[in-house]
């Protein structure tokens, strides 16, 4: 528990989860959202719960972010908002 | 100096981020923003609950290998008066956590062992917050696979493309 | 809808963010959830009734036996959903195409040989991570994910058909349902032997175990086994039927 790496991990998060929900490309918002997801893994380490850590690891940034692909792949990649 | 100033600022941003995800689920048309706003939902209050854990000058909640075995060499090894002695500081909180647990540990394979509670993180809001994330991505499944379907039937994962489409159905 | 939907956000965060001031502070080691007796008992005698280093596992598959066992179902319950969504049987309408080409291109030889390689390692620390979740990081659903997660690999790798060669739907669903069968087990197993069900400590006679605590020990392993099959079954279900519109033929 490191208040300064908290708050800089805290800042990204806000961005990520921001760019994530504005990119018009559904494709790039998958990706970003497993970006926002590995980042809240660090920070969920450096909070000593590694077993949370290391679950949204494995499927935060890992799973939920082939099961967006895919479904964007098998639909349309365009967002209107 | 920022900590300081305001002790809480990360339940403000934890608040921030929920809201983030609250109002892409309220106001996007799209059905897989509106999912990745579910999922920034989820994990925010996931936050919460995990930085409940946290606290002053603990660690991880796992034993380390030293820490158990070495309570348990020096039962074996050094005589019970001696060990009581070299203990004495904490002979009144040994006496108390023994008489608290009563018969509970009879048998424990680590009689020496006395653990401060205040020396890890609290383990209750991990394990809920585990089998959490893993449930959040199996709902996040059901999600997308509701929005493959509607894709079939309408050809869109727009929310106004598919309300215009049954309207004009109904018409 | 936009207005409305961030009066509502503003409202929401508001009172929220009115409620910070009565959050105990961050790290405070007398706050009411680290100061209750329950989390306390927890962190210091699981060491001493189960003889598990790891307090997150052993809350998680033995003191919280049924909350577990029950997310395990609602994992299933979720994979079988997707299929029901998404399966198709006989001639219905026709679908509308993904707006997508997904390009039937042979598989590069550098990435099918990387995945070879690869996978192996992938689903030996999958091994791991489930076999030694009381010591260290782990367990079974995060062994699950991993080891489902190296089947997701070879069907991206590769192709669907490849994948479904090697796991095929009845052996996936069969595998979820022996998952949640091997944890309900322990707790019938421990009722037959006069306790209450998921008390593992009476099954010492039947476990290679010395006595009741090293009972509870080997039979958080024997849980975590079920629900690392169920987990790994249901993640690769799911992808399946996500990439390939439900009929499991063409893939991404």
């Amino acid at each position: 528990m490191i208040w300064a790496f908290d708050l800089i991990l805290l800042v990204f998060l806000v961005i990520t989860a921001i760019i994530s929900l504005r990119t018009k490309d559904l494709l790039s918002a998958s990706m970003i959202f497993g970006v926002y997801s590995f980042l809240m893994c660090l920070l969920w380490a450096e909070m000593e719960a590694v077993d949370v850590a290391f679950t949204e690891a494995a499927v935060g940034a890992g799973v939920s972010a082939v099961f967006l692909i895919a479904t964007v792949l098998r639909t349309s990649r365009r967002s209107s908002d | 100096m920022l900590e300081s100033l305001s002790p809480s600022f990360n339940y403000w941003i934890y608040i921030i981020i929920m809201m983030i995800g609250l109002y892409a689920m309220i106001s996007k048309n799209n059905f897989v923003k509106k999912l990745i706003g579910m999922s920034i939902f989820q994990t925010a209050i996931i936050l919460f609950y995990v930085s409940i854990s946290v606290k002053d000058g603990s660690t991880i909640p796992i034993l380390y290998h030293d820490q158990i075995h070495a309570g348990h060499g020096e039962h074996h090894e050094a005589g019970h008066g001696d060990h009581h002695q070299a203990l004495d500081t904490h002979a009144e909180d040994r006496h108390d956590s023994h008489a608290e647990r009563g018969d509970a540990v009879a048998g424990s394979h680590y009689p020496d062992l006395i653990i401060q509670p205040d020396d890890f993180s609290n383990p209750l809001p991990h394990v809920l917050m585990l089998t959490a994330i893993v449930v959040g991505v199996s709902t996040l499944g059901v999600g997308l696979a509701i929005t493959q379907k509607l894709y079939g039937e309408f050809g869109s994962i727009e929310e106004s493309e598919i309300l215009d489409t049954i309207k004009s159905s109904n018409d | 809808m936009k207005i409305l939907g961030l009066i509502a956000v503003i409202l929401t965060g508001g009172l929220l963010l009115s409620a910070v001031h009565d959050f105990p502070d961050w790290g405070d080691t007398t706050s009411p959830a680290s100061s209750y007796r329950l989390s306390q008992y927890y962190i210091t005698e699981t060491i001493h009734v189960t003889a598990v280093p790891n307090m997150v596992t052993a809350v998680l598959a033995d003191f919280r036996g049924y909350d577990t066992m029950f997310e395990t179902v609602v994992i299933f319950t979720a994979g079988i959903a997707i299929i029901g969504v998404l399966r198709r049987y006989g001639p219905g309408p026709k679908l509308a195409a993904p707006k997508e080409t997904i390009t039937k291109e042979k598989p590069d030889l550098i990435i099918t040989t990387t995945c070879r390689l690869l996978i192996p390692i992938i689903q030996i620390f999958a091994l791991y991570v489930i076999a030694h979740g009381h010591h260290s990081p782990g367990g079974g659903f995060q062994g699950g994910v991993i080891f489902g997660a190296s089947f997701i690999l070879l069907a991206l790798a590769k192709d669907l058909q490849t994948a479904q060669k090697w796991v095929p739907e009845k052996r996936v669903l069969k595998l979820a349902v022996i998952g949640i069968f091997i944890y309900a087990g322990f707790g019938l197993v421990a009722m037959l032997f006069g306790s209450n069900f998921l008390d593992y400590s009476v099954l010492h006679p039947i476990m290679p175990a010395t006595d009741s605590i090293m009972a509870r020990s080997h039979s958080m392993l024997g849980v975590e086994i079920g629900v690392a099959f169920t987990v790994t079954a249901i993640m690769f279900s799911i992808y399946s039927n996500l990439a390939s519109h439900g009929d499991l033929k063409e893939g991404l």
